[in-house]
C-alpha cells in the first residue's frame, strides 16, 4: 500500500522544479507572454532536454513510455511555475496518437515529438461549450475535414493538430497537419497569455483518421487531469505567495499575517487545496492501474480542482490588498491561469452531468 | 504508487481474516448489526468479552497497550492496523472498547501513569468493566480549556475538589473520572493545572442531563461540592496535568479526522436523493441538486484519498505536517455540506422532525444535521482548528492571547 510518489517521481518532480525556479522566473514568463506567439522556443528546447515530451511516448517510438501520473507531476510544476507554453495541448496529442490505432502516424510523429523536432495540438471543443464527444459537429467524409473548433491552443506554431470530429455515427481525431489546405487559424485574446488559443476553421482540409472513440476519450481524459494538475500547482504557489507575503507586509504594526481574521481565511484555503492533491493524483494513477475508473475520476478532479483554484486565486488576491489588483505584481498571473484551468475541456457542469449520467443518476 | 498491499501484508489480511471466521461467526455478524457512527461505551457481553481476549492474544486490539496491562503490545505499523480495521469492520466483530477510557485516558496512562496505577486501571478499562468519563470543559473554559476554576486543595492525605465540568459524555454510566482540576492558584494558568482520577461513586459528585438543541441528553453535566480525592490519585506531578492531557487531545482529532462516517453519509444520502420525489420525479433527477453531489462525492473522493495519501506517509514514519493538520476541518465541514443538502433534497419535509414517519427516511439526516456540530465543536472547534492550521502548518505568527 503505497499511495504517494516513487523516488523516481520525486526526482522528476524536484528536478522540473529546478529548471523552471532557474530558467522560467517571472521576469521570463513575462516576456513570453508579451511576445507574439507566446511560446519560447528555447524554453521548450529546454523542457524536452528534460525528458517532459518523452514521458508519454512509448519506448518503440523512441519515448520513455511512462505511467501517466509522471506527466501529471511535470503538469503541478508547470503550473506552479506558471510557465507558458504549448505543453496541454502537445502531451493531449501525443496521448490521442498512442491511444489510436494508426501505425503509420504514430512512427511518422511520436519520434519526432518526443524529441522536440515536432509540436502537435488537439481541436476537440465546439461552439457553446460543447466537448463531450457525442455533441462534436466537426464531420469527416472521403478523409476530408469541415467544421469550426473556437478554443484550440497554440494552433498557429503546431505541426499538427489532432481533431475531434466525427465520420458518420462514430466520433474519433483525425490528424492535420500545418498549412493543409483549407485551415484558417485566427489567433483569440485570452485571459491567460501563458497559454494562447486560437479559433481554427476547417473547410474540407485533408485529415487522416487516428482513431476511433476510445482514443478520443483517452485524449479528453487525459487533458482533464493534466488541467487539475496545472491547477494544483498553481494554487500551491498562490497559497506560498499569499503566505510570505502576509509575513512581510505590515499594518497596524504588525504583519497582516498576525491578524486572526487572515490566519483564519489562509488556514480555510490551505484546507481546500491541499487534498486536491490526492483528487489528481488518483486520477492519474488510474489511467494505467484502474482505466476503467478514469473517466469518472477525470472528471471530478476538473470539477474540483478547476474551480477550487479560481476560489484560491481569487481570494489570495484579495487577501493581498491592492498590491494583488495591479498588472506588475506576479498574483495575477496565476489568476489568470486559474480561468484558463476553469473553461478549458469545459466547466464544471458540463462535467458534473457526465459523472451523474456515468452513474446513472 | 500502488493500491494493493505488498505480500507480507496481504498475508497478514488472510491471517485476520482466518481469525475472524475462526472466532466471529455468522451468527455472531448477524447479531451485531451495523455499528453505529457515534458508539457510546457499555459493558461487553461474555460473548464480546471472550471474542476480545482472543482477538488481544493474537495482536489487533490495544497495539499500544502492554502485555502486562492487558494489551497486545505491538509494534507501530499504519498498514497493519488499517487492514485490522478494515476486516474487523467488515465482519461486523468488535473493535476496542469505544469511549474516552480507552481512546483517551489508557495512552495517557501508558505514557505518564505509576505502575500502580497502570495496574489498577489500564486492564478493567480495556476490556470495560472500568468505564471512565472525561472532566475537562466546563461552563467558563472552552477553547481556552486552561483557564479552567475548578479547584482542588490539599487537605492532609486529600484533594478538596469543587467546581463544576460540562459536556460530560456518559457521566451517568461513568465509574470514574479523569479530569483537569486547577491546584496551583498562584502559577501561571497552564502550570497550575493537575490530572486528576476522581471514584463517580465518591459524595459530592451530582450529575445533571443536558438537555441538547436535538432533544437528546449524551451529555451531562456534573459539579463537584468538597469531593475528596486521595492525594496520589493523580496522573504525572502536580501542576503538570496540561502536558500529560496532550497526548489524548490528539487521539481524539485522530479519531473525528476519518472519512467512513462521512462515505456513509454519503451513501446514504444517494438513496436518499433516489428514493425522495420532487414534484413528480426522483430528487437525483434534479440538475441543482445532482451536481451538488457531484460537487460533493469530488471532495468525498479527495478527502478518501487524502487519508490514503497520510497512511503513506504515517507508514513511512513521516511527519504529516500540514496534510494532516488539515483533515479535521476539511472532513466535518464536507460532512455539514452532505447533510445540508439532504435537507434540501426532503424539500418542504425538512421543516419534519427526526422521527416523524412521514418525513423521508423518517427525518434521520436531520438529526445527522444536528449531529455536525459534535464534529466541528468536539476535539477543538473550526476556530481553534484554523488558528492551528495557520500557526503550526502555515508558520503564521502565533494569536498573543493563546502565547504562554
Amino acid at each position: 500500500m503505497d499511495f504517494g510518489l516513487s523516488e523516481d517521481q520525486q526526482l522528476l518532480k524536484a528536478t522540473v522544479a529546478r529548471f523552471l525556479a532557474e530558467q522560467c522566473p517571472t521576469t521570463r514568463v513575462r516576456e513570453v507572454m508579451e511576445s507574439d506567439t507566446g511560446h519560447d522556443a528555447q524554453l521548450w528546447a529546454g523542457l524536452v532536454e528534460l525528458g517532459i515530451a518523452s514521458l508519454p511516448v512509448p519506448e518503440e517510438y523512441g519515448g520513455l513510455g511512462s505511467e501517466f501520473l509522471d506527466l501529471s507531476l511535470v503538469a503541478e510544476e508547470l503550473g506552479y511555475a506558471a510557465t507558458p507554453g504549448p505543453f496541454l495541448g502537445a502531451a493531449m496529442a501525443v496521448i490521442g496518437l498512442v491511444a489510436g490505432d494508426a501505425q503509420e502516424l504514430k512512427a511518422r510523429w511520436l519520434p519526432e515529438t518526443a524529441s522536440g523536432g515536432s509540436l502537435g495540438t488537439v481541436a476537440i471543443g465546439e461552439a457553446e461549450s460543447v466537448w463531450d464527444p457525442s455533441g462534436l459537429k466537426t464531420s469527416v467524409s472521403d478523409g476530408k475535414l469541415t467544421g469550426r473548433k473556437p478554443l484550440v491552443p497554440y494552433a498557429a506554431v503546431s505541426d499538427f493538430i489532432l481533431v475531434g470530429a466525427r465520420e458518420g455515427e462514430e466520433s474519433g481525431l483525425w490528424l492535420v497537419e500545418a498549412g493543409a489546405s483549407g485551415m484558417q487559424i485566427e489567433p483569440l485574446s485570452g485571459n491567460d497569455m501563458t497559454r494562447r488559443l486560437d479559433d481554427v476553421v476547417f473547410n474540407a482540409t485533408p485529415a487522416v483518421r487516428v482513431g476511433g472513440p476510445d482514443a478520443l476519450a483517452r485524449c479528453l481524459d487525459a487533458g482533464l487531469i493534466l488541467i487539475s494538475a496545472d491547477a494544483f500547482g498553481g494554487a500551491r504557489r498562490v497559497l506560498e505567495m499569499t503566505r510570505d507575503y502576509s509575513l512581510e507586509r505590515e499594518q497596524f504594526g504588525q504583519p497582516i499575517g498576525a491578524f486572526q481574521s487572515y490566519k483564519h481565511q489562509l488556514a480555510d484555503i490551505a484546507a481546500e487545496v491541499e487534498p486536491c492533491m490526492a483528487l489528481y493524483w488518483y486520477a492519474a494513477h488510474t489511467v494505467d492501474a484502474f482505466p476503467e475508473q478514469t473517466a469518472k475520476h477525470a472528471a471530478l478532479a476538473k470539477i474540483r480542482l478547476g474551480e477550487m483554484f479560481n476560489r484560491v486565486a481569487f481570494q489570495c488576491t484579495e487577501l493581498h490588498g491592492g498590491i494583488g489588483f495591479t498588472w506588475e505584481y506576479d498574483l495575477q498571473l496565476w489568476f489568470r491561469r486559474a480561468l484558463f484551468d476553469k473553461g478549458f475541456l469545459g466547466e464544471a457542469a458540463l462535467h458534473c452531468d457526465r459523472v451523474a449520467e456515468m452513474a446513472g443518476w | 504508487m500502488n493500491l494493493s498491499y505488498s505480500e507480507e501484508y496481504e498475508a497478514f489480511r488472510r491471517e485476520v481474516r482466518a481469525f475472524l471466521d475462526k472466532h466471529w461467526t455468522e451468527a455472531d455478524r448477524e447479531k451485531a448489526g451495523e455499528a453505529p457512527i457515534l458508539a457510546m461505551p457499555r459493558k461487553q457481553t461474555e460473548r464480546e468479552a471472550a471474542f476480545r481476549a482472543k482477538a488481544v492474544e493474537a495482536g489487533y486490539l490495544y497495539k499500544s497497550v502492554p502485555r502486562a496491562y492487558g494489551g497486545s503490545e505491538q509494534p507501530f505499523d499504519a498498514f497493519k492496523s488499517t487492514i485490522i480495521v478494515e476486516e474487523f469492520r467488515a465482519a461486523k466483530a468488535p473493535r476496542e472498547i469505544p469511549g474516552q477510557g480507552v481512546a483517551m485516558l489508557v495512552p495517557t496512562l501508558v505514557e505518564h501513569g505509576t505502575p500502580e496505577q497502570k495496574q489498577q486501571f489500564i486492564a478493567p478499562t480495556v476490556t470495560g468493566d472500568l468505564v471512565w468519563c472525561q472532566g475537562y470543559s466546563e461552563p467558563g473554559a472552552g477553547s481556552d480549556l486552561a483557564s479552567l476554576r475548578t479547584k482542588g486543595e490539599l487537605d492532609g492525605d486529600h484533594w478538596i475538589v469543587n467546581g463544576q465540568k460540562i459536556w460530560t459524555s456518559n457521566a451517568s454510566e461513568a465509574d470514574w473520572m479523569f479530569a483537569l482540576v486547577r491546584t496551583e492558584p498562584d502559577a501561571p494558568k497552564h502550570q497550575g493545572i493537575t490530572y486528576m482520577l476522581i471514584e463517580m461513586a465518591t459524595p459530592g459528585i451530582e450529575v445533571r442531563p443536558l438537555k441538547q438543541l436535538n432533544g437528546g441528553t449524551d451529555f451531562t453535566e456534573v459539579f463537584l461540592e468538597n469531593v475528596r480525592v486521595p492525594k496520589n490519585s493523580i496522573v504525572g506531578a502536580r501542576g503538570e496535568g496540561w502536558p500529560v492531557s496532550r497526548s489524548t487531545l490528539k487521539h481524539e482529532r485522530a479519531f473525528i479526522g476519518g472519512t467512513d462516517y462521512v462515505r456513509k453519509t454519503f451513501d446514504g444520502l444517494v438513496m436518499l436523493a433516489q428514493f425522495t420525489n420532487l414534484r413528480g420525479e426522483p430528487a437525483i433527477k434534479n440538475d441543482t441538486i445532482r451536481t451538488r453531489l457531484v460537487e460533493l462525492e469530488a471532495r468525498l473522493i479527495a478527502a478518501e484519498f487524502h487519508g490514503k495519501r497520510l497512511l503513506t506517509m504515517s507508514g513511512k514514519k513521516q511527519d504529516t505536517g500540514l496534510a494532516g493538520l488539515i483533515t479535521k476541518n476539511a472532513t466535518s465541514e464536507l460532512q455539514h455540506d452532505l447533510v445540508d443538502l439532504a435537507l434540501d433534497i426532503m424539500g418542504d419535509c425538512a421543516a419534519l422532525a427526526t422521527g416523524e414517519e412521514k418525513a423521508p427516511f423518517s427525518g434521520m439526516f436531520v438529526d445527522a444535521y444536528m449531529w455536525t456540530f459534535a464534529l466541528l465543536i468536539g476535539g477543538g472547534t473550526t476556530n481553534i482548528q484554523r488558528n492551528i492550521i495557520a500557526e503550526r502548518g502555515l508558520g503564521l505568527p502565533r494569536d498573543p492571547a493563546t502565547k504562554r
